[in-house]
């Protein structure tokens, strides 16, 4: 009890002087911080001369910040990045490819025929497993190689955050946290690593926000989706010189189109259940510092593609298992697969989607890496291609984009299936890592089935709308 | 008035040891603890990755390391841990990212803290700097980019800033490693007790204030003798701080001090 109350002396202690203090305590102690750090400054800096440097500084940030050419840099910068991916990734891909499917996947057939392994472990193992790695890698690992190094160059150079300072005011005009620009742009790296870098946000309510936002920014396992079908279904519409063009174009509208969705949804939320006020906050704008290139390619290379690229085929694997069990085991005469697809089909080509495709993202919650690898693999165990891979459920040789383009029509699809295939892309439920950090940083049920079930509604409301009008004029 | 003991106590291996593995730290095989604070975009994280040799990718944004990163390096004979604060301009105010910077230095009781500040941006990084000598003895300032204040102009006594602030300065180029051996000798002197810090304190305080904070650091200091911080304590009874307030109710301090 003594000890107690004691203890209890000090806080009255303390609240008796605030009160003799006054409640501009804080003020009080900052200003006496600022004098003797100026103090201490003045006797240690020396300044030479005119410093140049700044001046160079704010001459850029007029240029990049100001009102008239801050969007046009932003959305120019986005399209050469995605333009030099698109080019670039084209002929690394084929020479994976070529080694990982046309020359190794033989080898290995041959190996396991040889040795005399059951059919349905050398299915299960290579037409499952490692055909799905393969296309994994084959697909992602060079757009990533060199889509990641540039951000990275980029986001070393500081430029991002100038793209905060650009959408603060459009973030506040939703009722949101100018910060939530920088969540958002860590969302286009990864949106489980947005999700956690909104903890910057220091306001519950526009933390929310942003958490469940940021779904909204097309994430790096969405990417290859969105420039393989772009170049597919898009790229192919303009000739061939101006289809790498149109395709960084048409991706970047999807970008663009899901900033637009994280500000309506943002404003909606802000509107109706998480009303309240917009905190204001200073966002200092770091100097220009010129990155270093070779380490920031050897970190990026390291830290983002390498982890990425990993997280996808530990998803995959398994995956891959599962489309050949699926493909292959039977119920009256007819794959699981197929009934999947039949039963979701009315509902897919309602949306202008297909069976395949939705089954595939259901296949491919755990990541979106996989879902353009799932969709190729199931539309040829439907379809039953004759003379493309060896049995149903098999991941088949691929040489280019024009040879999934045969596929893909063959399979019933059209150009609007590949548009409403990336909107679908940019609205739909997080991938399972993302719904995971979601629970943990909000710790609630509620707001990590908010976060997962709205955006697929958008998606599906999205997609039919398109579909509708889409079938009404062309 | 300190004995010998009492001062190696705090060197020691198992110093604090609870007090770490409450905030998360495994403190196992570890000889000491390093905090690594500074204001956003001085290159701490570089400074981090330097000594460590992670190759961590280091953005150059403000509120990139929203968590703690940890990693561990050993220098002479010894092993340290070295744990990344977030960013952050001060410790006064409420916000998560500032929160988990201040009671690690405060409840953590590192063994050293490094401040890193920006060489071309002195005045306004001494802000945190000040705060931070509020709360812990054991400090060095790492004066990083100076390549950069190079390019600006700008030259800093060092010997002079170590002089007023009363900690150990190094100057540093983190990204070229430049100044880091230096840097991981000052750090193992100041943790070793090699070197004595004498932190400077706010001295710029008006006098009602300056009384106030007298009159209940004295009061802390006969209620939980051996409290390194207890004017920081009182700066943050005197404004209010729930979770101090907490501390001193609950026994948070006292467990404290008697580790």
């Amino acid at each position: 009890m003594t000890s107690q109350h004691k203890k209890d002396s000090i806080a009255a202690l303390a609240n008796r002087l605030r009160w003799n203090i006054g409640d501009n305590f804080h003020d009080k102690l900052t200003e006496g911080i600022y004098a003797d750090a100026a103090d201490i400054a003045s006797r240690a800096v020396h300044q030479q001369g005119e410093p140049r440097n700044a001046t160079m500084d704010s001459k850029i940030d007029s240029i990049v910040t100001s009102k008239t050419w801050g969007f046009p840099i932003m959305i120019g910068i986005l399209a050469v990045i995605l333009w030099l991916t698109i080019e670039g990734a084209n002929v690394p891909s084929g020479l994976l490819f070529n080694l990982l499917i046309d020359t190794m996947y033989p080898i290995l057939k041959g190996f396991s025929s040889q040795l005399g392994i059951a059919w349905w472990i050398d299915g299960l193992l290579i037409d499952g497993v490692y055909l799905a790695l393969a296309w994994v890698i084959a697909v992602m690992l060079p757009p990533m190689a060199i889509f990641f190094p540039l951000f990275t160059l980029l986001e070393d150079f500081g430029y991002l955050p100038r793209v905060a300072f650009n959408m603060d005011a459009l973030f506040k005009k939703s009722g949101a946290h100018g910060k939530q620009a920088l969540t958002m742009s860590m969302g286009f790296g990864c949106n489980a690593a947005g999700v956690i870098a909104t903890r910057i946000i220091d306001s519950p309510r526009e933390r929310l926000i942003a958490i469940i936002t940021n779904n909204f920014s097309l994430c790096n396992g969405r990417w290859p989706t969105q420039i393989l079908i772009a170049v597919i279904f898009i790229g192919v519409l303009v000739p061939d010189s101006m289809s790498g063009l149109v395709a960084s174009a048409s991706v970047i509208s999807i970008a663009l189109l899901g900033i637009g969705f994280m500000f309506l949804t943002s404003l909606g939320l802000s509107k109706t259940v998480l009303k309240g006020e917009v905190s204001t906050f200073t966002l200092e704008l770091p100097p220009y510092r010129p990155p270093r290139v070779w380490q920031t390619i050897y970190t990026s290379l390291i830290d983002r593609t390498l982890i990425v690229l990993w997280r996808a085929i530990v998803f995959a694997a398994p995956a891959g298992a599962v489309i050949w069990l699926v493909s292959n085991i039977e119920i009256a005469d007819i794959s699981i697969a197929n009934h999947l697809i039949e039963w979701l089909n009315p509902f897919g080509l309602f949306i202008g989607l297909n069976g395949v495709i939705l089954l595939a993202y259901i296949v491919a919650i755990p990541a979106n890496e996989i879902v353009i690898p799932t969709i190729l693999m199931l539309t040829v165990a439907n379809l039953k291609m004759a003379g493309l891979g060896e049995g149903s459920g098999v991941m088949f040789e691929l040489d280019s984009a024009m040879e999934t383009s045969n596929i893909l029509s063959a399979g019933g699809w059209t150009l609007l299936t590949g548009v409403n295939l990336m909107l679908f892309s940019l609205l739909h439920n997080p991938c399972s890592t993302t719904i995971y950090t979601i629970y943990k940083e909000t710790k609630s049920w509620k707001w990590t089935t908010v976060a997962s079930i709205l955006p697929v509604i958008m998606g599906f409301v999205v997609t039919f709308l398109v579909a509708q009008v889409w079938r009404l004029f062309l | 008035m300190k004995t010998h003991s009492e001062e190696a106590c705090t060197d020691c291996t198992f110093h604090n040891t609870e007090g770490l593995k409450k905030l998360g730290v495994n403190t196992s095989e570890v000889d000491f603890v390093v905090a690594l604070a500074g204001n956003p975009n001085t290159g701490k994280s570089t400074v981090f990755n330097a000594l460590t040799g992670l190759r961590q990718h280091t953005g150059n944004w403000p509120g990139k390391t929203v968590l703690r990163a940890e990693g561990g390096y050993s220098y002479g004979s010894k092993k340290y841990k070295l744990i990344d604060l977030p960013g952050t301009y001060s410790l006064l105010s409420t916000s998560e990212d500032e929160e988990v910077a201040r009671n690690f230095i405060l409840f953590g009781k590192p063994d050293v803290t490094v401040i890193v500040v920006d060489a071309a941006r002195l005045e306004r990084n001494l802000n945190l700097v000040l705060q931070v000598l509020e709360i812990t003895n054991n400090a060095v300032i790492c004066l990083n980019l100076l390549d950069e204040a190079k390019r600006h102009k700008i030259t800093v006594d060092e010997r002079a800033l170590a002089r007023d602030l009363g900690v150990p300065v190094v100057g540093t180029v983190a990204r070229t490693q430049e100044g880091i051996p230096a840097l991981l000798n000052t750090i193992s002197k100041v943790a070793q007790g090699e070197i004595i810090c004498k932190p400077h304190r706010v001295k710029s305080l008006s006098k009602p204030i300056e009384e106030s904070v007298n009159e209940l650091t004295k009061k802390i200091e006969v209620q939980f003798p051996g409290l390194p911080n207890s004017r920081w304590v009182a700066f943050r009874l005197l404004e209010g701080d729930q979770r101090i307030t907490n501390a001193i109710t609950t026994n948070e301090l006292s467990e404290l001090i008697d580790v």
